[in-house]
């Protein structure tokens, strides 16, 4: 879905190969990504803030070359600086996803970007815009995004539900992040969250050593199965 | 490729791409730019900025210059580290710094690091990675101090200490080990000394000595060669052999400079005074 390409990528380019998500819930929105940036197999950032600023209520999540997503979120929040001077109001989620598609699209050939917009406007409320790799514009109650979000897709269709509150929708998205991140070599570091509302936005931290942990397995030759071994239950001899 | 000999249209012509293709089809490599495998680093301190550099230039195995300087000038307070091609380095922070002046002067107030770093970003990226300059850009401005690293293609990264170029991992390591926050002025340009001599000692990029530059708010020094690692020293032995030394059977000595006497024919001489 928002694979990326190692192959499209320029010789010795930067690189977020990441774990990316926003979330809309009742009041607001929850976006999060790891902190990995790479080049090659050194990892250039262990701390980057893929969470980036387009206007007052408006984020967006940036995977893919790092060198062409920050171009295109710097130009995004030029060009919502303008819209907000000219309208003399604050631009909706719609127009900045707009804004971040269309420059997606028109130079999908020299681009390697997968962005998520979200943020909060007084018309539609909270908002979630997925803009994938070839410049498409969805807009969707979820989005995840990046190369660890290909591990995630089913954990994330069995869990979310409608009509959470705000708590809920930050576990959500630190549990999902998390399990992306020790899935996919290309993700990790820490959890950096952003919960947008009609209020402002307020961050989150977590630190690598503070990540939710799930089942992280034990030694495959456990007690049971040294036990069923020596009853030769697993594998009982057989006359030939 | 004969086409732009028989007609030649205004604008670029590129039938020398063409021609290049075929000569490295044919097996005939392109020349390649000096390339500055290197060790450069930047760190934030308690009152400002301190900025490293090894000083090795290579041209693939060859060390082309073993003591030139990798710290650019960008304004008094802002100074930028440059890895990667030396060109390009050097010309991408010469352009910037000269914007950077025009700038000043425009505005009539000291410009910001953040404003060395949009320049330096919006222009690499423009040139899609073909202007190699991997960079690393510090100073103190009215905002505090600023350390940034800008990668060819335009990507940047602001973080209290950084690294770059070949001899990035070692000095990164020694970061990784011993950087605190706050440190005091002497404490950081160790930690910057250490972190450059483990570049020039682990990485065969980098070599020679170890430039620095300490900014603060109103002072800015530049510390060429603070540490000279690798000294030519007085041999053990002399080996120069005394006179006599190779036997010889027959001397010939021949005069090489002949002279010769120029007879002028007819006209008056130039009046030459």
């Amino acid at each position: 879905m928002d694979h990326i390409d190692m192959h499209r990528l320029k010789q010795g380019e930067v690189n977020l190969g990441t774990s990316i998500m926003a979330v809309q819930f009742v009041g607001g929105v929850v976006i999060g990504a790891d902190s990995r940036t790479t080049t090659g197999s050194y990892i250039a950032n262990r701390v980057t803030d893929k969470l980036t600023f387009l206007h007052d209520h408006i984020y967006c999540c940036r995977s893919g070359s790092a060198a062409d997503t920050q171009a295109i979120a710097d130009f995004g929040h030029y060009y919502l600086q303008m819209q907000a001077q000219v309208m003399g109001s604050a631009p909706s989620v719609l127009t900045a996803a707009a804004i971040m598609e269309k420059m997606c699209y028109q130079n999908k050939d020299q681009l390697s970007a997968g962005i998520i917009v979200a943020g909060w406007d007084k018309k539609t409320g909270p908002s979630v815009y997925n803009i994938p790799l070839g410049g498409g514009l969805f807009r969707q109650p979820w989005a995840i995004g990046g190369s660890g979000s290909t591990y995630v897709y089913g954990y994330c269709d069995a869990t979310y539900q409608e009509g959470w509150g705000k708590d809920e929708t930050v576990n959500f998205v630190k549990n999902t992040l998390a399990l992306a991140m020790s899935r996919d070599g290309s993700s990790g570091g820490c959890i950096r969250m952003c919960v947008i509302t009609e209020d402002g936005v307020e961050r989150k931290f977590i630190p690598g050593d503070q990540l939710p942990r799930f089942w992280e397995g034990k030694e495959v030759l456990g007690e049971g199965i040294q036990n069923s071994l020596k009853t030769n239950d697993l594998f009982p001899k057989r006359d030939v | 490729m004969a086409a732009a000999s028989v007609y030649s249209s205004t604008g670029f012509d590129f039938s020398n791409l063409t021609r290049n293709n075929f000569l490295s089809e044919k097996g005939l490599p392109l020349p390649k730019a000096t390339s500055t495998g290197t060790t450069i680093v930047g760190c934030i301190f308690e009152d400002g900025i301190i900025l490293g550099a090894d000083t090795r230039a290579t041209e693939g195995p060859i060390v082309a210059d073993k003591n030139c300087e990798k710290i650019h000038y960008i304004t008094d307070s802002i100074r930028c580290c440059g890895a990667g091609t030396a060109a390009d380095t050097e010309f991408v922070t010469n352009l910037i710094s000269s914007n950077m002046e025009m700038h000043t002067l425009t505005h009539g107030r000291k410009p910001r690091v953040v404003t060395a770093m949009t320049m330096l970003k919006q222009y690499l990226f423009r040139h899609q990675g073909h202007v190699g300059a991997a960079l690393v850009l510090g100073g103190v401005d009215s905002t505090g101090p600023n350390l940034f690293t800008i990668a060819p293609h335009g990507s940047t990264d602001k973080l209290p200490y950084v690294t770059m170029g070949s001899g990035s991992l070692a000095a990164m390591a020694v970061f990784e080990s011993h950087w605190r926050a706050n440190m005091s002025r002497a404490d950081a340009l160790q930690l910057v000394k250490d972190a450059i001599s483990a570049g020039i000692f682990n990485d065969l990029g980098s070599g020679s000595n170890v430039d620095a530059c300490i900014i603060t708010t109103n002072h800015t020094e530049m510390l060429r060669n603070v540490e000279m690692p690798n000294e030519r020293v007085q041999k053990e032995r002399t080996y120069v052999f005394p006179k006599g030394t190779t036997a010889w059977k027959k001397e010939d000595i021949k005069k090489l400079v002949l002279s010769e006497e120029v007879t002028p024919i007819g006209g008056e001489a130039m009046d030459t005074d």
